[in-house]
């Protein structure tokens, strides 16, 4: 039977504001255990929650980033069970009325242009973190984290494949640095995806029992902890088994998941508007003032890039990958406006690769867009070949002679030949000098052609322009 | 002057007459003399006072002073105050050293006032009688065999002992009019959100408030205006221009429209009580007022309303009392849930746990739409009701309970008689409106009887000036136990 894999992603984004979303405590991460934890965060008898104003403005900016609807009120509420690293006994979140409503990410799947349906986003806090190594039998709470705010973002199950959902979770990556809402950095959890998984035979409607598996902090475990839940539910169903609704964990060194708690087990939560909070009332002038301060959505600059630079689907998805990325493009191509695809290929490319290799990120790049075009420049006037550009490029990227494009090819004497009298005197001189070649390629020895040119190059030390040399040489032969 | 009013006990400070060192090793010795008897107090601190009164005679010394410098106040064991053993009056907290003041701490010391001690309550403040304390029951300084009224049974204990000038309390549904009424002293729940609730230990935090007990009105206005006050730490407070609370103390009470809610003068009240009222109102009478019938229909269900509410918020605020970071921990237990299990059914008490139990029911799935949303629903309707009352007169009137204090034990092995104390006294919680309790005579066995005054929302300095009118003219609130 052929299988359809049915997947729902709930991610959760760490906000990236100073202070926690109700109290004044730090957010900053790899504080010593518990020295970010007040009196709030501690949950001491007394104390009361306060909304952190920036938290949200941040999910107004996520559900206009989205077109989604801000729903005013929204109501946070308590959802209530007992675990040592969470304070109160229950967390504040947000049940029946989140802040926003449904919303659209749009991914790059295959080549194709597909639209990914949101649920609905949430403001809520974080937990502390139980630590079980290290305390002799013990376990040990660090509240740092505890009281952090999280949007927790939740898809349709709309997503078809693992690759789906790792674009999926990387448009969204994107999206929320993008808007600067949060920093993305997954090692240290500020973005954390759960993924819903469920198969059904291809051409039927009837969702299948899903399971949930949790823990997902890397692209890579996404992709490969549903490629595994997926197998491990067709099998199931293939053996004539039933899938139970249950929460699993995947186990990144194993690569399986497994269960963590059932549907029998799981939480009655007894969620309840808090008392302690009002209604989040957000006033349309808000909402207007956060949509005037958006920046150019990475899905605005992908469709202009399209269209005016001529540039492919997979170019602009590329570029528009990071925020900062498609500033450096745009900065580039301010220099040389005719240039779009010489100038995305090397960003996609020699860019790109040199900061992979580095570990940079492009904010740290040694070449700047006005340095970058300039070396670019020099390709496309004819200056010098894309070869030699590899070269002025390295030594640009080390920093050699202040990184000045000019001064790097007088020294290294890349400037090209393109001087068609110079060349032609050449091509003499390599024709009289290989008779018996230019004997062969009259007779039909088309790779006797090649090989002359190679002369013509090596005696030049490659600097001469090969487009003239194939015309003069062409003309010479045949002449 | 153990029964000097607050503003004689303001003017003999500032005269110079005695220091409030002095007086706050007066109220010190008092404490230490009765409360073995009356245990109104859960803890006391000489040091901790004694050094505040210095402080305070500073203030007074150097021409900062305010109406309460100096003063010796009771803190009821809920608020959280910075170096006090800060209980809730349970055994869950009863090794818990507060690091920071509540808000309405923080005003009081502000204003130069002295923590004379915290005061013994029921536990967690759920409880009419005092009895639930895991610190010992309270008695009623007028009848040793009566209880004083709860929660807030040791804050009225030490006013009508006089072992404290004033004190505060905490209402989430009548905690501070039905032990007022109880022991025969003068006690205000304001506005839901003019008092902080930040450091106030959470019942039910949206029926919960904050409130001062004295011996008269004019001694809560003088009160209240201290307590009063916007808190950033608070969501729930209200940002309002100041006012004050004794402006309107003087007026005459001539065309005062007293509403009597019909479903308050049925059956339960008892006779000796419904004859005080009576005798309460003809007095108003005279002062020129006029009383009219008017009906609240719902107000009937507040109780059960009520005992949906309160318990379901209970339940969550309660859980952060787990054994974990502060206070009670069981000493043995074998893996995390039964350290869990053990620590809360040890550090609790059997009330308490009755109300987490009926909470976690009331909000639970299946049956959240059948309790608590229909409460919630219910709980507005009686909100309507009032409002609809008030477009027909000033203030309502009634009994703040149906009977005199009863006997200790009377009523703690039957929780629903227990409740019904609260009867009168609960829809002011649900509705947020404020309510008052002034003592207007005696009945059975010679114990107190308390006139519930009611008002619209931020009717304050109305209902403290209906209050005082009444006390200028009669003696109730001047007479004391000891």
């Amino acid at each position: 039977m052929q299988w359809e894999i049915v997947i729902g992603l709930e991610v959760h984004a760490q906000l990236s504001t100073q202070s926690k979303i109700f109290s004044g405590a730090s957010t900053a991460y790899g504080a010593p255990p518990n020295t970010q934890a007040c009196v709030i965060d501690l949950a001491l008898p007394g104390v009361l929650p306060v909304l952190n104003k920036g938290a949200v403005e941040r999910a107004i900016k996520f559900g206009l980033s989205v077109g989604a609807k801000i729903n005013s009120p929204s109501i946070f509420a308590r959802k209530n069970y007992f675990y040592p690293d969470l304070p109160k006994g229950y967390q504040i979140s947000q049940f029946e009325l989140p802040v926003v409503q449904g919303g659209n990410i749009q991914i790059q799947a295959d080549g194709e242009e597909k639209n990914i349906r949101l649920t609905r986003a949430h403001l809520e806090e974080d937990a502390g973190k139980s630590l079980h190594e290290d305390f002799h039998g013990m376990s040990g709470i660090d509240l740092n984290r505890a009281g952090t705010p999280l949007l927790e973002i939740v898809s349709e199950p709309d997503i078809r494949s693992s690759a789906e959902a790792v674009v999926y979770a990387k448009t969204l990556h994107a999206l929320v640095r993008w808007i600067g809402i949060c920093d993305g950095n997954m090692q240290e959890g500020s973005f954390r995806c759960d993924a819903n998984v469920s198969v059904r035979p291809h051409g039927t409607e009837k969702l299948g029992t899903r399971c949930e598996i949790k823990n997902l902090n890397s692209f890579r475990f996404l992709e490969k902890a549903i490629d595994y839940e997926a197998r491990r539910q067709i099998e199931i169903l293939e053996d004539g088994g039933t899938i139970r609704q249950e929460t699993r964990l995947y186990d990144a060194s194993k690569d399986e998941t497994r269960t963590m708690r059932t549907k029998e087990d799981a939480n009655d939560y007894r969620y309840f508007p808090d008392p302690d909070l009002l209604p989040l009332e957000i006033s349309a002038n808000w909402i207007d003032q956060v949509q005037s301060a958006l920046p150019e959505l990475p899905q605005a600059r992908r469709d202009r890039y399209m269209s005016e630079f001529a540039l492919s689907a997979y170019d602009t998805s590329v570029l528009t990958s990071s925020r900062e990325t498609a500033d450096y493009f745009e900065s580039t191509i301010k220099q040389l406006p005719a240039q779009a695809k010489l100038c995305a290929n090397w960003i996609m490319g020699e860019i790109s690769g040199q900061l992979n290799k580095e570990g940079l990120e492009i904010t740290a790049c040694p070449i700047t867009p006005s340095q970058l075009a300039t070396l670019l420049e020099r390709i496309s006037d004819g200056t010098i070949s894309g070869k030699a550009a590899k070269t002025v490029f390295e030594s640009m990227w080390n920093g050699e002679l202040e990184k000045n494009v000019d001064a790097i090819i007088a020294a290294k004497g890349l400037k090209q030949i393109s001087d068609d009298s110079a060349i032609e005197k050449l091509v003499e001189q390599v024709l009289t000098a290989n008779e018996q070649q230019v004997a062969d390629y009259r007779n039909g020895k088309e790779k006797a052609f090649n090989s002359l040119v190679g002369q013509i190059m090596k005696a030049t030390q490659g600097k001469a322009n090969p487009a003239q040399v194939n015309t003069i040489l062409k003309k010479k032969l045949e002449g | 002057m153990f029964n000097a009013s607050l503003k004689q006990l303001s003017i003999q400070l500032a005269e110079k007459k005695i220091s409030s060192t002095e007086l706050t090793t007066e109220f010190l010795q008092r404490i230490k003399q009765f409360n073995p008897e009356y245990n109104a107090f859960i803890t006391v601190n000489e040091e901790i006072s004694l050094a505040q009164a210095k402080v305070a005679d500073k203030m007074l010394a150097t021409g900062q002073a305010g109406p309460l410098t100096g003063i010796p106040i009771a803190q009821k064991d809920i608020f959280c105050a910075r170096g006090w053993l800060t209980t809730c009056g349970s055994k869950m907290l009863s090794n818990f050293v507060s690091p920071y003041d509540a808000g309405v701490i923080e005003r009081f010391n502000q204003a130069g006032a002295i923590n004379i001690g915290k005061t013994n309550m029921d536990e967690f403040a759920m409880g009419s009688s005092n009895e639930t304390s895991y610190f010992g029951i309270v008695k009623n300084p007028w009848d040793i065999a009566a209880v004083p009224g709860g929660s807030s049974g040791g804050a009225a204990c030490a006013v009508a002992a006089r072992l404290a000038p004033a004190a505060t309390g905490t209402d989430t549904g009548g905690s501070i009019r039905q032990p007022a009424a109880l022991c025969g002293i003068s006690g205000i729940k304001p506005t839901y959100g003019l008092v902080s609730r930040y450091g106030m230990i959470a019942f039910a935090s949206s029926l919960d408030q904050g409130g001062p007990m004295a011996k008269s009105a004019e001694d809560l206005a003088l009160l209240l205006n201290v307590m009063i006050g916007f808190d950033p730490r608070d969501s729930t407070s209200l940002q309002r221009d100041a006012e004050d609370c004794a402006q309107d103390l003087q007026k005459p009470l001539a065309g005062l429209r007293i509403g009597l809610p019909k479903e308050y003068f049925a059956e339960g009240m008892s006779q000796d009580v419904a004859s005080a009222i009576e005798k309460a109102l003809v007095e108003y009478r005279r002062l020129g007022a006029q009383t009219i019938e008017v009906s609240l229909p719902n107000a009937p269900l507040s109780i059960p309303v009520y005992y949906v509410l309160a318990p379901a918020e209970a339940s969550s605020n309660l859980s952060r009392f787990d054994g974990v970071r502060y206070g009670y921990r069981a000493p043995a237990y074998s893996d995390l849930a039964d350290m869990y299990r053990k620590t809360r059914t040890q550090g609790f008490g059997a009330e308490v746990k009755r109300r987490i139990l009926i909470g976690t029911y009331v909000l639970s799935h299946g049956y959240y739409d059948a309790y608590y949303i229909k409460a919630q629903k219910l709980r507005r309707l009686i909100a309507q009701d009032f409002t609809e009352a008030y477009k027909r007169c000033d203030i309502i009137m009634g009994p703040t309970t149906p009977t005199v204090a009863f006997n200790l034990g009377e009523k703690s092995g039957d929780p629903i008689q227990m409740y019904l104390s609260d009867i009168y006294t609960s829809a002011a919680n649900l509705t947020g409106m404020p309510a008052m309790s002034i003592p207007i005579g005696f009945g059975d066995k010679n114990r107190p009887i308390g006139l519930h005054i009611m008002g619209n929302y931020f009717k304050e300095a109305q209902m403290l000036n209906i209050a005082h009118q009444y006390q200028l003219v009669t003696d109730w609130h001047l007479k004391s136990p000891v």
